[in-house]
């Protein structure tokens, strides 16, 4: 069985993110990227169900600018078999990802996608409910804990109050959550070898794929500093408080 | 927080001791680019920050246990130990025949200038890993070779160092450990050695011990120290360990710092029954020690750039937090505010920076000697390299002592307080100045080995490079006073350090003072060729390269000064050393 994993490019979480100073949009430049937290979680998990025989290939995609190979080469070092990068400038929008995801789906005959349950940056949960959609197949978000069984996979995931376990029918979706597993360190030995990993690259248009854009950015603004704490004399002067100046009650 | 690499400062200098150096140009390194540099980086430091890091205060405050003759390392260090090995860090830029990667030693360097800042106590063992399979690769039988290096090099067994004892330090000529010749061919090792790291622990199955010791016959002093290889448990045909070696830790040391790396005291043969066979030839042990040493200071250089680097981010992360005194307007604010702290801060910043680069330029230097096909190149660059370690070594180190000394005052009071963690760095830092080979070690190397016996031609060469570089810059203020400086240098050069007549003792007297301003005017020389670098790149982040051109200001205005005030020492010529009476 195949197994297609997601990998996005991404500000890297021990950054600072700045926002730009015409407030069009986060700045990145020269800003140190990394793979989605998420998705590392999903490259992790893959690995783990090759090292178990029950993968017998890890194909890890992305979809970004050519700035991408860098985390698919990640991936590879931490040990997808390839990587297949969607090269797009500014075609990263969810339903576009999900759209190349099927398409790659298809051509790869893929019995499991695994993917980040949303991006860091973004935060926007969407392509592997999409993909799911897209392709009729089966979804388990939010996963906690994942069980290939035959041609099933049962995936346990966190809701809200507790666990739910789902078994899918293969091929399915999978979307991981951040208790699925810990992602392992790459081995030096296998940074040197992922150099070597293929490595293709492909365009919207070579899957068939008509990137639209349905997403407009209008603002971006940096959160309000946090306000020093107050000390509070009584019960009562708090909920005059949360009445009166946070008007929360 | 604790320690993440200094990532952007690490890809620029990389690349630029990349360029400088025409790394691109040479062949075997086509495989090795900046693409697969930044890889390693992100990786190590993943590494460093997420698993060495935690675990540096642990090994400070619960230190190595002795008891009846077995090491306990602290909590943590085993598993972390089995992680660096699996992971193959430890044969990164060991030959890959050996099971190791073959790096280059210019993509080595970051990738150590990180475990040393997130937990030198603890990484000790892989720099001996390093040095250990060096000497063994250039003067070891092969049939030494096939025992001990793939064993070394992929970390399933240890090496130790044994050259110190009680009456023998920096002076080994002076040694008397003894090894006895058998039938066999091998030899009877009999002696005590002292301030051996990591001489005995629980980290891996075996520990090879490389033991300086005299034959019989052979010529007092350091002519008659020939080197052996002595493993803790003999290795049987078949390559696994076999029987005791009769090596017995009978202590560690309880130091100022380092605590969780083992000092051990060693005893070696009490039962007659320690054997240890010869690496290289008889009495030329001194020699394979040479190369371990150049390696070693090299490396303690970096140690020096990795805690001042280190000393830099807790100091900083403090000054951002702490809310003290007012600023002009009367609010109370952080106390990177104030001008001062500001001052310490950019002294510990300026000058990590301009060591990491000059550290960074000499790995890229040492990959010419290694990698390059042409003769003169690779001869220019060796004796670069011979210049610059006893600079590098002496210079890093005495700084990243005075440095931590900086950030513990931007702490203030709380760091005098240990929780802070501020102090373990000074602490830690403190013997750097002292092993492998003292700063006055240095000194003497640097000005009797280094510059008087070259008859000063290595330097000339360096203050030429010095004088194109400046005469290439825009004139500014940073380039004036290091072009001042340069010419100061060169005055001391010749009146004084290179003069026929110069009395040798007087010299010694003010050598370190001479090493700590050639330390000085080396960096002020990096920081001024980086600003430079800097201008041109500013369109594409002028927040780096703008603060990398207010470094070179900075060192200029407030640390090359210094370097002067000691060359002007250097030329004193009543300085009443010679007069005193004590």
């Amino acid at each position: 069985m195949k197994v297609l994993v997601g990998v996005k490019r991404v500000i890297d979480y021990n950054v600072k993110v700045r926002v730009k100073s015409d407030n069009t949009d986060v700045d990145l430049s020269n800003t140190k990227m990394a793979i989605n937290p998420f998705c590392e979680i999903a490259v992790e998990e893959a690995i783990r169900l090759k090292e178990a025989g029950v993968a017998t290939e890890v194909i890890a995609v992305s979809v970004g600018t050519s700035a991408s190979q860098e985390q698919l080469r990640t991936a590879m070092a931490l040990g997808a078999d390839r990587a297949i990068l969607v090269e797009s400038e500014d075609g990263a929008e969810p339903l576009n990802v999900a759209k190349a995801f099927a398409k790659i789906m298809e051509q790869e005959e893929v019995g499991l996608v695994i993917l980040g349950k949303q991006s860091i940056d973004s935060d926007n949960n969407q392509v592997g409910q999409m993909l799911a959609a897209l392709t009729k197949r089966p979804q388990g978000t939010f996963a906690s804990k994942v069980a290939v069984d035959g041609n099933s996979v049962s995936v346990t995931r966190e809701i809200d109050g507790g666990l739910r376990t789902v078994k899918l029918e293969l091929p399915a979706i999978v979307t991981t959550d951040l208790r699925l597993n810990e992602p392992r360190f790459a081995k030096l030995p296998d940074i040197m070898k992922a150099k070597r990993k293929p490595l293709e690259t492909k365009t919207f248009a070579d899957l068939g794929v008509e990137a639209k854009q349905h997403i407009q950015l209008d603002k971006v603004e940096a959160p309000a500093a946090r306000q020093g704490g107050v000390k509070v004399g009584s019960v009562d002067e708090l909920i005059q408080k949360l009445k009166d100046e946070a008007k929360v009650i | 927080m604790s320690y993440q690499a200094p990532y952007k400062d690490m890809q620029w200098l990389v690349e630029q001791a990349y360029q400088t150096q025409q790394l691109g140009n040479l062949e075997s390194l086509q495989d090795f680019d900046l693409d697969l540099a930044n890889a390693i980086i992100d990786e190590a430091n993943k590494f460093a920050s997420g698993v060495l890091a935690p675990l540096n205060m642990v090994g400070d405050e619960e230190g190595c246990k002795f008891s009846d003759g077995q090491v306990t390392t602290p909590t943590g260090w085993k598993d972390a130990y089995a992680q660096f090995r699996d992971s193959g860090w430890i044969g990164l830029a060991l030959p890959e025949e050996f099971g190791g990667q073959g790096l280059p030693k210019y993509i080595a360097q970051p990738v150590n200038e990180m475990w040393l800042s997130s937990n030198l106590a603890f990484v000790m063992f892989a720099a001996l890993a390093q040095g250990g399979s060096e000497i063994l690769l250039k003067f070891a039988s092969d049939e030494l070779k096939a025992r001990y290096l793939t064993q070394i090099v992929t970390g399933e067994w240890t090496v130790a160092m044994a050259l110190t004892e009680p009456n023998a330090g920096s002076d080994l000529g002076a040694l008397t450990t003894k090894a006895i010749p058998q039938a066999d061919g091998t030899y009877q090792i009999k002696g005590q050695k002292i301030y051996i790291t990591y001489g005995e622990h629980d980290m891996a199955d075996n520990i090879v011990h490389l033991v300086l010791a005299r034959t019989p016959d052979a010529p007092a002093g350091s002519r008659g120290i020939s080197l052996f290889a002595v493993p803790k448990y003999r290795v049987n045909e078949d390559g696994s360990c076999g029987e005791f070696n009769d090596i017995r830790c009978t202590g560690i040391e309880h130091k100022t710092g380092l605590h969780g790396s083992p000092t051990c005291s060693i005893s070696y043969g009490d039962n007659d029954a320690c054997v240890g066979e010869l690496i290289g030839n008889l009495n030329q042990g001194l020699m394979a020690m040479f190369v371990l040493m150049n390696e070693a200071r090299l490396s303690c250089g970096m140690q020096g750039v990795g805690l001042s680097e280190l000393a830099l981010q807790k100091a900083l992360q403090y000054s951002k937090e702490r809310v003290q005194g007012a600023g002009a307007d009367g609010q109370r604010v952080a106390i990177i505010e104030h001008p001062d702290v500001k001052r310490m801060l950019l002294n510990l910043r300026s000058e990590s920076f301009a060591l990491r680069s000059l550290g960074y330029q000499i790995a890229a230097l040492i990959d010419v000697t290694e990698q390059s096909d042409d003769e003169a190149a690779v001869k220019a660059a060796e004796k670069r390299i011979a210049l610059l370690t006893p600079i590098f070594k002496g210079f890093a180190t005495e700084q990243a002592n005075e440095l931590a000394g900086d950030a513990i005052q931007v702490y203030g009071g709380m760091g005098f307080v240990e929780e802070t963690g501020i102090a373990q760095v000074m602490r830690d830092a403190r013997i750097t100045t002292i092993y492998e080979g003292t700063t006055g070690v240095q000194s003497k190397d640097l000005v009797h080995r280094k510059i008087r016996m070259d008859q000063g031609q290595a330097i000339s060469e360096l203050l030429a490079a010095m004088r194109v570089d400046i005469a290439q810059a825009p004139e500014n203020v940073v380039n004036k006073r290091l072009s001042a400086a340069v010419d100061q240098l060169a005055q001391v050069l010749d009146t004084t350090v290179l003069s026929p007549n110069a009395d040798l003792a007087q010299l010694d007297a003010v050598a370190v003072p001479f090493l700590n301003a050639m330390g000085g005017i080396c960096c002020a020389w990096q920081l001024a060729r980086l600003a430079l670098k800097a201008q041109e790149s500013k369109a594409q982040d002028e927040e780096f390269f703008g603060n990398v051109e207010a470094l070179a200001e900075f060192y200029s205005a407030y640390k090359l000064p210094l370097a002067q005030a000691a060359l002007t020492t250097v030329t004193q010529e009543q300085n009443g050393v010679d007069a005193y009476q004590f």
